[in-house]
């Protein structure tokens, strides 16, 4: 066995034994993790909109929220209806898929900035309309969102409950990290051969000069289009499970700020390079967490006493960390090697 | 009371702070393509400060006219918006003048957070009422009502439009301007400091953003510290409908989402109620609903936000530079 093949297999264990690990903490920190996985898929999605075809996207919760609330209201008693998961996902990632190319089709002769803001008008209106959708006719129970949906269920497996196997305990979230972690290496791979292949190229050819693209032959409207369908299924997907993991949807989850935090995470990372993506992702899911459980035991144990209020104090030092972070690695903390060397150039440029 | 005429002058009124904030964003985006994400939360700390000045001189009981009191408030914000947008240009944004597109917009998200939690650590969490010392006394005009505050606002904007318009292609400062944001370098090459001339454009801008913060305080009554978000997407939203970067563009585009928000919320209740249309295949369960309530409405007045940006995003399809924007090539 060779190194590379031996860091996999460690890396492997790790994230299996993970959620006992986690368990042992605190059963919320497994749901952290699931709810990290979560955003890795989202912000791969994201990755390829802006990433690798550099449409800047700042509506994306928009499909998120399309695939949860497609959950909820197939299996839930809001309708009284209750398709098993395999009918679900994929309905939501179609339906996601279609809503990315709505999206997607006015919006192609938009450059920069004005796509921009198109997409932010687009995902607030899919906002304000789950938020409004219950009057006169109740889909979407407006604000008060959908409550009582059905978890997945796999055959006689229900991962609400939990199991015993082979002496080791297996709760919901256990459950589901498992499901995610399956779902995320099939995401994984799908970005790593979209990377290479004809369409990946394709899309780095359109964001680095458009013209040029369609001169060799790239049709743009197309690859464009395909950009947005493929990066909002994988938003779909990700709502579903988590509509099914916290068995609550609500307008609340799917705001401005939810989208404009993907990409941060995109960006952070750096934008175009799958790895530093899903880094990013990871990071900017933990570090607030992580401060939440610290700022009030080290400000106490420092001053005596808090100073700051902890939530205050998170979000700064969040904010904080984007500004210095971008400050100091403006590609993103592992940038796509194309980006690194912009990065090089520019710097060469203004010196 | 004409309805119409009264959306009209709602909509003016919000329309020219909208416009306001919008040559914030579209001056600096004219000089150095960047969406100053911020910009924002720079009108809500203008709001914040004049709301403290006006009552601390409320709470001492000067016997001063209330126009004096809100001028102080106005004259406090200034100043105070002024560094923070001087600081956020020297400290956030230079820095990253070369860095890749989206990096400064990272940058500037972050400090947007951070002023909305400076500005929470300051003034709290619970919305504040901002006085209500301007005599609102309203005069019947055409059979709408318009009140002394709206009066004051308009003026106000258009004296402020006036000036900087002035200011902008009169003044060596303003020629300064237009020629680094026609070409940087260029610019350089005839003696103009591009630095100066940047963090200049972002202390007017956080001038005016003072202005706008302390306008739209008085006429909805109260500050918060989020209140910057919403109105900076609105101000954003117009600043693109004019086309970015456009001087002219953001004051059309200010007023004409103030119009198209107010008359919207105005009208859309009545042409959605399916009460008033012939629906087809659904006459039954209809009637029933209507005899019961008078009306079934589609779409209420709570889908305002979805009209304003149904209108910037119909025009973008068809004007893809916005209403008065030149073609802009993407920066690389």
């Amino acid at each position: 066995m060779n190194r590379k093949t031996l860091g996999f297999v460690l890396i492997a264990l790790a994230l299996l034994i993970l959620p006992h690990l986690l368990t042992q903490v605190g059963t919320a920190w497994v749901r952290i993790a699931n709810l990290a996985i979560l955003f890795v898929f989202l912000s791969l999605g994201l990755n390829i909109v802006v990433g690798m075809a550099g449409l800047l996207d700042l509506g994306y919760v928009a499909f998120y929220a399309v695939g949860a609330y497609v959950w909820a209201l197939l299996a839930s008693p809001h309708f009284g209806l209750h398709l098993p998961f395999w009918i679900i996902l994929p309905i939501g990632a179609l339906l996601a898929c279609l809503a990315g190319a709505v999206l997607g089709a006015p919006t192609l002769r938009l450059r920069g900035d004005y796509l921009a803001i198109v997409t932010l008008g687009f995902g607030e209106i899919v906002r304000i309309f789950m938020n409004n959708l219950s009057a006169p006719f109740n889909i979407t129970n407006g604000p008060k969102g959908i409550t009582r949906i059905d978890g997945m269920q796999l055959g006689e497996m229900n991962f609400m409950a939990t199991d015993t196997l082979f002496g080791i305990p297996f709760t919901g979230p256990t459950k589901y990290y498992y499901v995610l972690l399956l779902l995320l290496l099939l995401i994984i791979v799908v970005n790593l051969r979209l990377q290479n292949s004809r369409i990946g190229r394709a899309w780095v050819a359109i964001r680095e000069d458009e013209v040029a693209a369609k001169a060799a032959g790239i049709n743009s409207r197309n690859v464009k289009l395909l950009a947005f369908a493929m990066g909002a299924s994988f938003g779909g997907i990700a709502g579903g499970m988590f509509a099914a993991m916290q068995g609550f949807v609500s307008p609340e989850s799917f705001i401005l700020h939810e989208s404009i935090m993907i990409l941060a995470m995109v960006v952070l990372g750096g934008m175009g390079n799958v790895w530093g993506v899903i880094a990013g992702a990871l990071l900017l899911s933990f570090v607030p967490e992580f401060l939440r459980y610290t700022v009030e035991p080290v400000q106490k144990a420092l001053f005596g006493q808090l100073l700051i209020e902890p939530e205050i104090l998170r979000m700064l030092l969040f904010g904080i960390a984007l500004v210095l972070t971008m400050r100091f690695r403006p590609a993103g903390l592992w940038p796509e090697s194309r980006h690194k060397l912009e990065a090089k150039e520019a710097k060469e440029a203004s010196a | 009371m004409d309805i119409f005429l009264q959306q009209i002058i709602n909509g003016l009124t919000t329309g020219s702070v909208y416009a306001i904030v919008a040559l914030g964003y579209t001056m600096v985006y004219g000089v150095i393509q960047l969406i100053n994400f911020a910009h924002g939360e720079v009108v809500m700390i203008g709001a914040m400060v004049a709301f403290t000045v006006i009552m601390a001189i409320v709470g001492a009981g000067a016997p001063l006219p209330p126009i004096v009191i809100v001028l102080a408030g106005v004259l406090a914000a200034i100043p105070v918006c002024m560094t923070v947008g001087f600081l956020l240009e020297r400290v956030a944004y230079r820095p990253l003048r070369h860095a890749p597109r989206l990096a400064p917009l990272i940058t500037a998200i972050g400090m947007s957070i951070i002023l909305q939690q400076l500005a929470l650590l300051i003034w709290g969490r619970d919305p504040r009422a901002f006085p209500q010392i301007m005599e609102n006394t309203s005069f019947s005009l055409g059979g709408a009502a318009i009140s002394s505050v709206q009066i004051a606002i308009i003026l106000m904007s258009i004296a402020l439009m006036a000036v900087l318009t002035w200011f902008v292609y009169r003044t060596k400062f303003g020629i300064a301007m237009r020629a680094t944001a026609e070409n940087v370098s260029v610019a350089g090459l005839m003696g103009i400091d591009a630095n100066r001339v940047i963090a200049g454009t972002f202390i007017i801008a956080a001038g005016l953003a003072a202005v706008a913060g302390v306008m739209y305080g008085t006429y909805y009554g109260i500050a918060h510290y989020t209140m910057g978000f919403i109105l900076g997407l609105k101000a954003f939203s117009a600043a693109v409908l004019g086309g970015i970067g456009n001087l002219a563009g953001a004051m059309l585009g200010g007023i004409l989402l103030g119009l198209v928000e107010a008359l919207g919320t105005g009208y859309i209740s009545e042409f959605t109620d399916l009460c008033k249309w012939p629906v087809v295949g659904a006459e039954g369960m209809l009637m029933e609903r209507c005899a019961a309530d008078g009306h079934v409405v589609l779409f209420g007045s709570n889908y305002q936000d979805v009209f304003a940006f149904l209108v910037l995003i119909m025009v973008l399809v068809f004007r893809p530079s916005g209403l008065l924007g030149e073609r802009v090539s993407e920066r690389a």
